[in-house]
């Protein structure tokens, strides 16, 4: 009983190191996303709080915190306020099992990705039931759209990961990232053969996460705000908490499948002696300033043209490549396990 | 007792009361919710068998698509519940045949159910070879033994899946379509006609 508390301490332990530091890195990557956007526009962006405004995402947080929830007179009042915090809880939990490094998962299990994968999927009735909940047309629109747009790219995305899992012969993510590991460095890694995968996964991320260009569930300009116009104050906080949550997971997963996630992108020694660590969060860091910058000059899209883009461009196009990889690691011997 | 029956326990009390409630709820979205807290469940107990892959799929499938499905069309449903259940007396005595039959049915399975002897002395399917995950098992015995049965399953849903498209597909004349490709080959030559108009006629 002694060993399972003590285990039990020991994950709490690290569950709660790994939640803090990756909410502060959400703040800076919040202010990073407001000073790119800026940039591009030939704007200072936030500036003002704490030197170079470094302190704006804490001081947005406290005004969040501070302002009074405001709930709806026709709305369903437990699932109003239940959905905000079901999007935060699902967005936290992929990341217990995502490496940041060598053995730095908390939970290092055999079929890593597929739960990411079926976390991930779970996040839209957050979405959904936010919308429903708050009883306003606008915010019912935007759930519909959302629940649409997030279950098309899912499709997308479960074929692209199954034509990395083929290569890599495992759905563990160390062990996808360990196959990567090659002696090449960046040259080995799975962006370069599967090159065309890896645009439409880092599309499809931006379409998953109701990101610009597909930030449709929230077009401001006709549905005011989507499925969290009725949010206010802390559950507003929560929702979009719970999606940078889950562009970082967004990120980390593309670091893992395609970026060689903790390696060196110079397999010799300066650079192998930077921790794991470090060269995983550069990465992320990479992936999301192609999001930051796809915010910035992409226009919306149009909803059917969404549509059209995940259901006759990208499902044939990934579906195809499963079945090219898989054809291709067949006849060349190179299927990792194949006996 | 072990950490893992009282997970079991929890899991299964959860994953039970939850399916009474989806049954019981007056509203219909929030029976799909606990259809939803049920499956989720019953993936915990996959897991707690060992069956992670199962587990995930279960939740992949159902919670993640399926479900979203359900509720999408409940949503989209305006259900008026007082009217629904005024007609409902007169269903019952055919809804209590069909549940006494069930009944029936699981009493007579339940206590004519013998496990083999043998089946018991077997080590666990997760355990059953040492080093290999439950996916690669899994997967081995799907695409070689029982491969047939596989593509004999995908075919049958690939024809449920025409049939639905062949059922809602409607030809409707007189609506405008766009065709992409048409209109990114669109240029300025195609689609501007420029002419010399003079003041006071028309073009």
């Amino acid at each position: 009983m002694a060993d399972i508390l003590l285990d039990l301490a020991i994950i709490a332990g690290k569950s709660l190191l790994l939640m803090v530091s990756l909410l502060v890195f959400i703040a800076y990557i919040l202010y990073a996303d407001r000073k790119v956007w800026a940039a591009v526009q030939l704007r200072r962006g936030p500036n003002v709080v704490g030197p170079w405004g470094l302190l704006q995402s804490f001081a947005d947080l406290l005004k969040f915190v501070l302002k009074e929830p405001v709930v709806p007179a026709g709305a369903n009042k437990g699932l109003f306020l239940l959905a905000p915090f079901v999007l935060v809880v699902l967005a936290l939990t992929t990341w217990a099992v995502i490496p940041v490094a060598e053995g730095w998962a908390i939970a290092d299990i055999n079929v890593g990705i597929l739960f990411v994968f079926a976390v991930s999927s779970l996040q839209v009735y957050g979405v959904i039931v936010g919308g429903w909940a708050s009883n306003s047309k606008y915010a019912f629109l935007g759930a519909l759209r959302s629940a649409a747009q997030m279950v098309s790219y899912e499709v997308s995305i479960g074929f692209v990961i199954i034509t990395v899992l083929l290569c890599a012969g495992s759905l563990n993510l160390t062990q996808i990232v360990l196959a990567q590991d090659n002696g090449w460095g960046i040259l080995g890694w799975y962006w370069l053969p599967l090159f065309p995968m890896f645009v439409i996964f880092l599309i499809s991320a931006l379409a998953e996460t109701n990101r610009p260009p597909f930030d449709l569930p929230e077009a401001e300009s006709e549905l005011v705000a989507g499925f969290m116009v009725e949010y206010s104050s802390t559950p507003y906080l929560l929702f979009m908490l719970g999606e940078y949550v889950a562009i970082m997971t967004m990120c980390a997963l593309m670091t893992i499948l395609f970026l060689g996630g903790w390696l060196s992108p110079i397999p010799f020694a300066p650079f192998t002696w930077v921790p794991g660590a470090v060269w995983f969060v550069l990465k992320m860091c990479l992936c999301f300033f192609f999001f930051a910058m796809a915010k910035a000059f992409v226009p919306r899209y149009r909803y059917d043209q969404l549509m059209r883009l995940g259901w006759k461009v990208f499902l044939p196009i990934s579906l195809a490549a499963v079945a090219v990889v898989a054809f291709v690691l067949q006849i060349t011997g190179w299927a990792p396990g194949a006996a | 007792m072990s950490v893992t029956a009282a997970f079991f326990y929890l899991f299964a009390g959860i994953t039970v009361a939850s399916a009474f409630l989806v049954i019981s709820a007056r509203s219909p979205v929030h029976s799909v919710l606990f259809l939803i807290l049920a499956f989720v469940n019953a993936a915990a107990l996959f897991i707690l068998l060992g069956a992670e892959f199962l587990a995930m799929i279960l939740i992949v499938v159902y919670v993640g698509a399926v479900a979203v499905l359900f509720l999408f069309v409940i949503m989209l449903l305006d259900i008026d519940f007082a009217q629904l259940r005024q007609g409902s007396l007169q269903y019952l005595p055919i809804g209590m045949v069909v549940g006494a039959i069930f009944l029936v049915e699981l009493i007579l399975v339940v206590t004519t159910y013998v496990v083999d002897p043998a089946l018991l002395n077997l080590p666990q399917a997760s355990q059953a070879v040492e080093g290999v995950t439950n996916t690669a098992q899994l997967g081995a015995v799907l695409y070689t033994k029982y491969v047939y049965f596989f593509q004999l399953s995908g075919l049958i849903l690939l024809v449920a899946m025409i049939g639905a498209i062949v059922l809602t597909l409607r030809e409707r004349p007189g609506v405008k379509r766009q065709d992409p490709a048409r209109q990114s080959a669109r240029t300025s030559e195609t689609s501007i006609e420029i002419r010399k108009v003079n003041s006071r006629e028309g073009v």
